[in-house]
């Protein structure tokens, strides 16, 4: 049985209530760190465990957070990204809806960390019944003494405030996040500066993600040092992933990251195999905007090693071979799957996600999706599918934000991994519209072994 | 990438109480860092930013920039027309930046190395990204009143390719006009935001903003509100496209059919200082200043040289002006006929400079014209050059 430090107690009865959680352990972590640890000490202990940045870029917290600038007399502030909008993730709403005094546990020890005596959740619009259950955890905690005014009589003073955005994937970019926050349009900024030293109104600011949050809290229970011997390599820790698509279990799951792919997707105390009977074609290991797998290369690298659920191994032969963890949105595609359309459907949302500041991502990806449009329906032109190659090489690394890239590099992937499937739908217009290009040769490497 | 946050002049704040003792060193701006673009070196004050830095250089060397605006806050970073390559990044740390970087928003660090036309990736994503821009462009210029000052002409003139690849209908939207004097039409914008920050800077109520997302996005006067504030016409002069028009001008006449002179007013809301653009006695537009980059010049008082709407759309008979005479033109501009000036010699050589690249003009007159006379300054000819300037006066 695999350890699981954020949902192991997920669902105690009652544990959305501070009694519960309370009883079960919870604010131990807190007492712990105010009582009797410095705030350096703290960025220490996230240091030393090795936490990488949950969001989805995987960049090490600890060292995010020695970056903060501390001029005098300025305030600093805390940012928790609950934005959650990658298609694919939905990781942080389960986090928040069954467990929400784990995320509040760690925003109070990080906000004492980094001196933040105002910190906000952003919680993206839709999430539309979490905010309430995340102000009566405020609520709660506030009224048990570990919020508002000298915090354990340590003299720290800390407030959370929830921020509902208004539905735009844009405002998850950390400094899109800050923009709407302020109350302004949600154009991601021109960086630097980056938000460490002029983040929310100027003031140095720490933007994380949800579950980064919280794994501060079994980070501070069980020294830096303890979490980092769970996991692998610089993948420390447990991770979250919500599984979605084709298979026969969806939901979120804590992996400490040492199981490989394949037995995630199998293994029925996990993903439990393919839905319906059918094969693996390809899978989107990290959220929408990582690059798409094929079977064959998702159970073993290109080096024929074994892939595991991990930073280092889901990246494993870069792009040309290998894909990210991104965020963790673990989406599945069966057999009877059409990764043009697919592609297509992808290509859709992020022209309607893009904020429309920077040339490339705004033009490119718009034309991107009416190319893709075209070949989906059987109008398309096999010239089509080079300047579609064109298009993401000419956006990628050329814009203001990632989300540049998070358009460019799903319809690259497609095309590398898919490409006969492409060339399939130009070839055959009236054939494409009533079946399916099926597997091909991305048959799942198991059976191609069997 | 991190170094960046190390702020380095608040620790040395001097105060008056300091005791006496060894000089504390004050990183004054004037400190000097030396970068080279293009190959060629020069020394720039510490804060500059790459692409001023090219400007200073000037000519082919200062990469284009449909969003930056000089004189507005905030502005760029958007277009990306502007990235450059930036091979080492400083003599401490040489490593090259890893992607190419908006060079309006990017600072010089002391023995960086920047190219601009002489890197093929500058030139391959410069190409997309006018591209990019032209995607939705109506290319309508034959009826466009900003043909023949458009920075869009220009940029696809000279970074463009020919043809294109978008086999789609473009995106249009209905002119709308926002108030007397101004007409918006969203089917030629940029998004370049500099009318945003023009409203937002200039103007007390701004009313003026970008509403939607992405490619649906558009300026907008929230609601069809009329525009009235006594600035609000600048926003036409920083307009890089023929987006914002002028309604007193539109279509009354080509830009290179009027002739451009500099003239002044006694004005109590702005400096009175516009340039009017007659045919014969008659006054066709009033503009502000600009300058060769196309920003609107600074005021003989110093600061930016706005013009309110009065002396913009009200004073247009001769006799409201005290003309001063001809404006001087430059580079972009059909009206510019070769009147270039202000341009900086390098001191490098010019193989140095080319690097083996081939120049644009297929002819190198330093060393194979007859008239081979370094001392003669090319940029000090009025008007196209003739065999006559290089025989007589010109020996600055
Ligand atoms: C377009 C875009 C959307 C993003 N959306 C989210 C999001 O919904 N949630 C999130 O935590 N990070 C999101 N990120 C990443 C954030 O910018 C930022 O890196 C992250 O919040 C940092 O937290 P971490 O270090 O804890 O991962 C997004 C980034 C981009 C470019
Ligand atoms: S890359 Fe796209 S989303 Fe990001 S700033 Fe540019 S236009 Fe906006
Ligand atoms: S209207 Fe003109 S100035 Fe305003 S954003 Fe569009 S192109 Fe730029
Ligand atoms: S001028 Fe630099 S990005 Fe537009």
């Amino acid at each position: 049985m695999a350890v699981k430090l954020l949902l192991e107690k997920a669902h105690v009865e009652g544990i959305r209530t501070y009694d519960v959680y309370r009883r079960e352990g919870g604010y131990r972590a807190v007492e712990k760190a105010l009582k009797s640890m410095s705030p350096e000490a703290i960025v220490e202990e996230v240091k030393k465990s090795g936490l990488r940045g949950r969001g989805g870029a995987g960049f090490p917290t600890g060292m995010k957070w020695s970056f903060i600038a501390k001029p005098e007399g300025v305030p600093r502030h805390l940012v928790c990204n609950a934005d959650e909008s990658e298609p694919g993730t939905f990781k942080d709403r389960y986090l928040m809806e069954f467990i929400p005094h784990l995320l509040i546990e760690g925003l109070i020890i990080s906000s004492f960390a980094l001196g933040s005596n105002a910190t906000y959740i952003y919680i993206r619009g839709e999430y539309a019944w979490i905010p309430d259950i995340l102000e009566q955890a405020i609520a709660e905690a506030k009224a048990n003494g570990w919020l508002g005014k000298n915090i354990l009589g340590t003299g720290f003073d800390c407030e959370i405030y929830v921020q509902r955005g208004a539905g735009a994937y844009i405002c998850g970019e950390e400094t899109a996040l800050i923009e709407s926050l302020e109350g302004k349009r949600g154009n991601p900024r021109i960086k630097p500066p980056f938000p460490a030293v002029k983040g929310v109104w100027d003031r140095p600011t720490v933007v994380n993600n949800v579950e980064t949050l919280a794994a501060v809290v079994p980070i501070i229970n069980l020294t830096g040092e303890e979490y980092a011997k769970i996991g692998v390599g610089r993948s420390t820790g447990t991770k979250l992933i919500s599984a979605c698509g084709n298979i026969n279990k969806p939901g979120v799951y804590e992996i400490d990251m040492t199981i490989s792919v394949e037995e995630f997707i199998y293994s029925d105390e996990y993903c439990g195999g393919i839905a319906n009977g059918k094969r693996l074609k390809a899978c989107i290991p990290g959220g929408s905007s990582v690059p798409i797998l094929p079977a064959n290369l998702l159970f073993k690298t290109a080096k024929g090693e074994t892939r595991y659920m991990n930073y280092e191994s889901l990246s494993d032969g870069g792009f040309a071979t290998g894909s990210m963890m991104g965020s963790g949105g673990f989406i599945v595609l069966d057999e009877d799957q059409c990764v043009v359309k697919h592609t297509y459907t992808l290509a859709r949302f992020y022209r309607h996600e893009s904020c429309g500041q920077c040339s490339p991502c705004r033009e490119g990806t718009g034309w991107m999706e009416k190319i893709l449009k075209n070949i989906d329906t059987g109008k398309g032109k096999m010239s089509d599918i080079d300047l579609l190659w064109d298009i993401q090489r000419k956006i990628e690394g050329n814009t203001i934000c990632p989300l540049g890239d998070a358009a460019a590099w799903p319809v690259a992937a497609a095309i590398r991994h898919f490409r006969d499937e492409f060339e399939w739908h130009v070839l055959n217009p009236e054939e494409s519209q009533v079946r399916n290009f099926g597997l091909a040769h991305y048959a799942d490497a198991r059976e191609v072994v069997a | 990438m991190h170094r960046r946050f190390v702020a380095s002049a608040a620790r040395n704040k001097k105060t008056s109480h300091s005791a006496p003792g060894p000089c504390v060193k004050i990183i004054a701006m004037s400190e000097l860092f030396k970068v080279t673009i293009d190959n060629i070196t020069i020394e720039v004050p510490a804060g500059t930013t790459i692409l001023q830095a090219a400007r200073k250089i000037g000519g082919e060397v200062a990469p284009p920039a449909m969003c930056y605006y000089s004189k507005l806050k905030g502005s760029g970073g958007k277009c990306r027309t502007c990235l450059v390559e930036v091979s080492k990044g400083s003599e401490k740390d040489p490593r090259p930046m890893p992607k190419l970087v908006a060079s309006c928003r990017t600072t010089v660090m002391d023995g960086m190395e920047v190219k601009n036309i002489t890197s093929e990736k500058v030139i391959d994503a410069r190409a997309g990204v006018v591209e990019f821009l032209l995607l939705n462009h109506p290319l309508d210029c034959p009826i466009c009143d900003q043909a023949g000052e458009c920075h869009l002409q220009d940029l696809s003139y000279e970074h463009g390719k020919e043809g294109t690849r978008f086999e789609f209908q473009k995106r249009t939207f209905h002119k709308h006009d926002l108030g007397p004097y101004i007409q918006l039409h969203m089917t030629r914008c940029i998004l370049c935001y500099r009318c945003v920050f023009t409203a937002d800077q200039l103007t007390n109520k701004r009313v003026h903003g970008v509403l939607s997302r992405g490619d649906h996005a558009e300026i907008a006067t929230y609601i069809e509100k009329s525009l009235d504030n006594d600035f609000i016409g600048n926003v036409i002069d920083v307009c890089p496209v023929g987006a914002l028009t002028d309604k007193t001008f539109r279509f009354k006449n080509r830009v290179w059919f009027t002739k451009p002179v500099d003239a002044h007013r006694d004005c109590d809301k702005c400096c009175g200082e516009v340039q009017l653009w007659m045919r014969g006695d008659e006054v066709f537009r009033v503009t502000a200043r600009k300058d060769e980059w196309g920003e609107i010049k600074d005021s003989s008082k110093g600061s930016t040289g706005w013009i309110c709407n009065e002396c913009r759309f009200e004073k247009k008979f001769a006799s409201d002006w005290t003309i001063e005479g001809p404006t001087q033109v430059n580079r972009h501009s059909v009206i510019s006929q070769g009147h270039y000036v202000g341009l900086k010699k390098p001191n490098e050589t010019f193989e140095k400079v080319m690097n083996g690249r081939e120049p644009r003009l297929f002819m190198d007159i330093h060393s194979v014209s007859e008239v081979n006379k370094p001392e003669i300054q090319l940029s000090l000819i009025h008007g196209p050059a003739h065999s006559d300037d290089f025989k007589e006066n010109n020996k600055d």
